[in-house]
């Protein structure tokens, strides 16, 4: 394991912001810690850091307890939400700092500065201040500044998160892509499941401080612990008193076994997908379906149809509230 | 029109209170030409007076600097008890007179005094003497350094500093190759305010000097002794010489201050 987290817990004045939260981290994965806004991720990548300090538990990096270990021993790389660049230092400079405290040779940092350029695709703005930088173009060289120093294990706090929707989604596919030539153990905070979904190989839910989940995209996806990790990592429909996911659900016109009649209330076309709104009864519910379906069915509101889950489809049970 | 009337009022009002009075003394200054002015000021007692207010303003910066940008960190950057305490007390210069700083020096650090008498025992004399007009200056300059730097150190956030220490930078390293150039211009807006500061200084240096003539005569204490002994030129040249420093650093602040801005984005 290249961290394993254990018990650990925090409280910032009497507030606990994590309570006895354990995650193991594979050497070599790229994990999401996913959840809410307030959950507790950025505390729990600083603690992994060494940034804030727990207190109970006990972190590993790498196999060595790290627990009272200062964040400069710990040869973590973190990247801030904000940057956090040297705005005096040029970029050429920013990427150089861990190596030139590191009292590495001129020549040799050179080198490997460059290298690490090119790798963020900045080799041409090496001589930049960061103020002359766009916000992703600033992202990718506080990843190489991170980088440049070849850290056990790579903490990158909510990566994208500053960025607009177009290059959030270039840089998402870009850094899985990095991820794969480098191999760095890699643990990156979202509360974009999305985002987690398309980049991580593991993603472990935190919320109100606590582990919900943690698993495989495919198994937290398919397999939620409970209906807040199910209507976090997806969409969510209420039929009959269980969670389904809309797309999981069977409509048709005529009556089916096991299915229930509904009333179309509302048809609204998003592109490739058709949003059915309907009622089942008095609740209110949706059911996502495909052009080529709607059209076949000629949907329209005031239609009644039957609704069934398909078969393997996922559902929870809500307990009565 | 409205308009115009406060424009002559501001324009009247530096006349009389700034324009009129600075340039009295220049034209009587240099009324004779600039002989009498060059040896109204190198006159031996001129430039010991010189010399002392250089020693004392040095000492006085120094130690400024250093606890300013100390306390600007602590105040900034930490939370302990009786951090709003500290904030209040590095305030406190500004409203206290500086005749009741040098009264209380002479309190606690006369020859006459506990702390005073062990220091004299020890071979150091403080009031009427270089230390005790240094503790004053430094007391009446206190909060410029501090005040200067805190807005920039909080705008600046500790992120950076995070960031250098995950990459192996120790507390000092990212003091000295971040958070130092980080605060530079700030730091040295405060430096030069300070230092115009403790050049100009009159009251607290007066209590504490005994105001020996060619002793422990600063220049603005010079000044006002040759005043009263009817040497206007001598007072004059001297009171033109302080002037000129204050348009000097003030013109540095000047340089100073917008590059901060540019600095913040
Ligand atoms: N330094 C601090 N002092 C006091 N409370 C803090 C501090 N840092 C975080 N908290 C509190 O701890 C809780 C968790 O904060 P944290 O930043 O870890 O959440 P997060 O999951 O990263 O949220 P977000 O997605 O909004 O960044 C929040 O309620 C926050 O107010
Ligand atoms: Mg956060």
């Amino acid at each position: 394991m290249a961290i394993e987290v254990r018990d650990v817990n925090k409280s910032f004045g009497a507030t606990p912001v994590l309570r006895d939260v354990s995650v193991d981290v594979e050497s070599g994965s790229l994990t999401a810690l996913l959840g809410p806004s307030g959950g507790g991720k950025s505390t729990l990548l600083r603690v992994i850091a060494g940034l804030e300090r727990p207190d109970t538990g006990t972190v590993r990096i790498s196999g060595v307890d790290a627990t009272r270990l200062s964040p400069q021993r710990r040869n973590v790389g973190f990247v801030f939400q904000h940057y956090a660049a040297f705005k005096h230092l040029s970029v050429f400079r920013n990427v150089a700092f861990g190596l030139e405290i590191r009292k590495r040779p001129k020549d040799e940092i050179r080198k490997r500065v460059m290298e690490l350029l090119e790798l963020v695709h900045l080799e041409k703005l090496a001589d930049r201040y960061p103020s002359q930088l766009s916000g992703g173009q600033r992202q990718r060289m506080a990843l190489a500044r991170a980088l440049a120093v070849e850290p056990e294990v790579l903490l990158l706090d909510e990566p994208f998160g500053a960025l607009d929707a177009q290059v959030r989604k270039e840089l998402r596919a870009w850094l899985r892509r990095l991820h794969d030539e480098v191999h760095v153990t890699t643990v990156f905070v979202t509360h974009d499941q999305e985002e987690a979904i398309e980049v991580a190989d593991t993603i472990v839910v935190l919320a109100n401080g606590e582990v919900v989940q943690a698993g495989s995209p495919g198994e937290v996806y398919d397999n939620p612990a409970n209906p807040f990790v199910m209507r976090f990592l997806g969409p969510v429909t209420e039929i009959g008193g269980s969670l389904v996911r809309p797309h999981d659900i069977e409509i048709s016109s005529g009556p089916v076994e096991g299915g229930a009649p509904a009333v179309v209330s509302r048809v609204v076309r998003l592109g490739f997908e058709v949003r059915v709104e309907v009622k089942i009864g008095t609740e209110e519910a949706w059911v996502q379906v495909t052009r080529e379906q709607a059209d076949r069915l000629a949907l329209s509101p005031g239609d009644t149809v039957h609704l069934k889950p398909s078969p393997g489809a996922r559902s929870l049970v809500l307990s009565a509230v | 029109m409205a308009k115009h009337v406060l424009r002559l009022t501001a324009v009247v009002y530096i006349l009389f209170l700034l324009v009129l009075p600075v340039g009295l003394i220049i034209w009587r200054t240099f009324g004779d030409g600039l002989g009498p002015f060059v040896e109204a000021l190198t006159s031996p007692s001129a430039v010991h007076a010189f010399k002392v207010t250089i020693t004392v303003a040095a000492w006085a910066v120094v130690a400024n600097t250093v606890f300013g940008v100390g306390a600007a960190l602590l105040l900034v950057r930490h939370e302990f008890p009786g951090k709003r305490l500290l904030g209040a007390f590095i305030d406190l210069p500004m409203a206290v007179s500086p005749v009741v700083v040098g009264l209380a020096l002479i309190l606690v650090y006369g020859r006459f005094s506990p702390a005073g008498g062990l220091l004299e025992s020890w071979g150091i004399q403080v009031i009427f003497s270089t230390p005790g007009m240094v503790l004053a200056t430094v007391f009446v300059a206190l909060p410029l350094v501090v005040r200067a730097i805190v807005p920039v150190l909080e705008e600046l956030g500790d992120e950076q500093e995070q960031a250098a220490h995950t990459l192996g930078a120790s507390r000092l390293q990212s003091f000295v190759r971040i958070t130092l150039p980080g605060i530079r211009w700030a730091l040295g807006y405060g430096v030069v305010l300070c230092l115009a500061r403790s050049l100009g200084e009159y009251g607290a240096v007066a209590v504490v000097s005994g105001r020996l003539v060619d002793q422990t005569q600063t220049l603005t204490l010079f000044v006002e002794e040759r005043f009263q002994n009817f040497d206007q030129p001598a007072a004059f040249a001297a009171a033109t010489a302080l002037a000129l420093i204050a348009v000097v650093t003030l013109l540095l602040t000047k340089l100073l201050r917008p590059k901060d801005l540019s600095d913040g984005n």
